[in-house]
């Protein structure tokens, strides 16, 4: 365990003022220390890495850790992602957002990111509500669910945003929880070696907004619901529809092989100077 | 002095664009499809990659300047181009380029408005768009070509003050301009001035982003070489770090404005056309100002004491030269193809010594020497 610890402890920013604003118990430590560990065990170097955000509690995870650190508008964090990986494809860019961050007001952004096969990875903790601002109901929040916007409860449907990647081409999607760190890091190192669009679908609890609404419990709890309600691809395969009502998979549930949008372009540059398409 | 190499084109305005932005280094656009911008997409799609640079289409106007910033953070020159429905979905972008102080540019191609308005038809009405926008305090730079030749010179200008100052920079083009042709000509590379970046001189430790210095603005490294630091679109200290501290956040807004206010001087483009013993005296913007060259042409042959103040630079107003002009002439008359939005700021500076006039076209159509002299005669 203080191994682990120095290790975290060598990616923070110690001339930042902490602490952080996270709630006791969140989810997104967790994330952290999966994001610390993935990119430790790949070996990149400090100053190749740019992490980028958008808005929200998870938009703030990147002003505590020691990489190029970019905090966006809110959706847009793959639009500049998009630019700074263009204009210099050496760097590996990763891209930090929320739920409603990433499929709500940057949904749009989402899909064609994917769909370009933009070379970077998307990394959305997914808590089912906007945390922030004091819980209100996202594109995730499940129907029927109780949020600070409908104390009645909710009567839109929520979509999967994996499935979502996997749709708009992402060439990777892996779902993972904060309650399985292990595998969460895993997805990561597996989303970083892929070239292209990879996304990691981290699911989260919100102890605070949501859990509050919806009597879900403490933090241990809700965490307790993620290890009760999640199934491995593997073993999902094995399992009757009637079985996985109610549960998510969690693993890698796509890995393809795409040429990212740099290459493409690169052709694009090579035959604006007269070589001949073939 | 070595002999400088002229060549000669017949281009458009938004052509030229295309042609200034290459020379002033862009090598990254951004974009999304709309009329009367598109030429400088069209045209970038095809020049871009061969000098290794890169153009994409983005989804939409937001994605746009949030790929331009990403780029220009990253080291490369960037630009966009829309008109004013796009401009309004890039005000949120274009206050975080503010904030963090990326250099880009942003042309708007002016059409009339609000909404969808006149797709293909000019207008002048996103003056105060560009000025105010987005939301919060913040200082801007606009630039307005009248001609094809300044479409070519004002955005390697943009350029140049957009990376001297770390501010986004605008340029407002009419749809008249950025659609007419004309003959420029254009010197060789070398004769043309270009502004890059300051980059930090110190090692990245002792690297303060956002530190205050003499011109207010502080050297800024590209991502990704060697000096990893953070940028935000909260109100920020000298690290970069977000504060809601007080003096922190009034030492840094104000710092953004001083950027503009004590380079003032710099940042003056305009042209005084026998302004100097004008009674009345026109000041006038974009392709309007050529129809005002033409009415003080007609009043000086019928002995009529005319006179123009041009305004290259929208913003910060030119206030020096209006006051002056305000001083000089007993009328002065502003046309504009909006309600209002420069004559209000002229009126806001005059003193009471002119008496200050208005043309305001709002129907797609251009503003005629004809009109011009027509209200001369009423008025003078």
């Amino acid at each position: 365990m203080i191994e682990v610890t120095k290790l975290i402890h060598n990616y923070l920013r110690h001339d930042k003022k902490f602490p952080h604003v996270w709630c006791p118990g969140c989810g997104i430590g967790i994330m952290l220390g999966a994001l610390i560990r993935a990119i430790d065990h790949r070996g990149y170097q400090k100053d190749e890495i740019v992490l980028v955000s958008g808005i929200g509690c998870t938009g703030r995870l990147p002003v505590y850790v020691d990489f190029n650190t970019l905090h966006t508008t809110h959706g847009r964090a793959l639009t500049f992602a998009t630019g700074i990986k263009l204009a210099k494809p050496r760097l590996k860019v990763i891209v930090v957002m929320g739920d409603g961050d990433a499929v709500a007001i940057g949904g749009n952004h989402f899909i064609h990111a994917a769909r370009r096969n933009i070379d970077l990875t998307a990394i959305i903790l997914n808590n089912s509500v906007y945390g922030m601002t004091g819980g209100q109901y996202s594109p995730t929040t499940p129907y029927g669910m109780k949020t600070a916007t409908s104390v009645y409860s909710n009567v839109e449907h929520s979509f999967s945003i994996s499935e979502l990647a996997v749709t708009a081409g992402a060439v990777f999607v892996g779902r993972g929880t904060v309650y399985h760190a292990k595998l969460l890091e895993s997805l990561m190192e597996k989303a970083f070696q892929k070239v292209g669009f990879s996304v990691v679908e981290t699911i989260s609890h919100c102890h605070t907004q949501f859990g509050r609404m919806n009597r879900m419990g403490s933090a241990v709890e809700m965490m307790q619901w993620q290890r009760d309600h999640a199934v491995t691809v593997e073993k999902a395969a094995q399992m009757t529809e009637e079985e996985l009502k109610d549960k998510f998979r969690i693993g890698v549930l796509v890995d393809r092989n795409l040429p990212p949008y740099q290459d493409e372009y690169d052709k694009v540059r090579q035959w604006s100077k007269g070589v001949e398409r073939k | 002095m070595k002999k400088k190499a002229l060549k000669e084109f017949l281009l458009q305005g938004n052509e030229a664009v295309v042609e200034g932005a290459l020379r002033a280094g862009c090598r990254f656009f951004a974009g999304y499809p709309i009329t009367p911008a598109t030429e400088i997409s069209e045209q970038l799609s095809i020049r871009l990659p061969q000098v290794d640079g890169t153009f994409i289409q983005m989804e939409d106007e937001i994605a746009s300047l949030g790929a331009v910033i990403g780029a220009s953070l990253a080291g490369v020159k960037s630009m966009t181009a829309t008109s004013g429905p796009g401009f309004s979905l890039m005000q949120e972008n274009l206050g975080f380029a503010i904030i963090a102080e990326i250099p880009c540019v942003i042309v708007n191609a002016m059409r009339g408005g609000p909404s969808t308005g006149l797709p293909t038809s000019p207008a002048q009405s996103d003056v105060m768009q560009a000025r105010w926008g987005t939301h919060g305090d913040h200082p801007i730079i606009v630039l307005c070509p009248s001609t094809v030749r300044e479409c070519f010179d004002l955005t390697i200008k943009a350029f140049n003050y957009s990376e001297k100052y770390r501010i986004p920079v605008i340029l407002l083009i009419d749809e008249v301009v950025a659609h007419m042709r004309e003959k420029i000509t254009i010197a060789d590379d070398e004769a043309i001035d270009i502004v890059n970046r300051v980059k930090p001189t110190v090692p990245p430790e002792w690297y303060i982003p956002f530190e205050d210095t003499p011109r207010g603005v502080p050297p800024m490294a590209d991502f990704g070489e060697g000096y990893r630091y953070h940028v935000t679109g909260l109100t920020h200290d000298v690290r970069g770090f977000p504060t809601s501290r007080p003096d922190e956040v009034d030492a840094f807004i104000r710092r953004l404005f001083r950027k503009v206010s004590q380079n003032f001087a710099d940042l003056q483009i305009g042209e005084h056309y026998h302004v100097d013993d004008a009674e009345v005296a026109i000041i006038a913007y974009g392709c309007v100002a050529r129809s005002a060259r033409r009415a003080v042409a007609d009043c000086r042959e019928k002995g009529i004491k005319a006179g123009m103040l041009k305004l290259n630079t929208i913003w910060p107003f030119m206030r020096t030269d209006v006051e002056k002009v305000l001083r000089q002439a007993k009328v002065v008359i502003v046309p504009e193809m909006n309600m209002g939005q420069i004559s209000r700021e002229v009126k806001r500076v005059n003193k009471g010594s002119a008496k200050v006039f208005t043309i305001n076209r709002v129907d797609g159509t251009i503003i005629t020497p004809q009109e011009i002299m027509g209200r001369i005669k009423e008025v003078f």
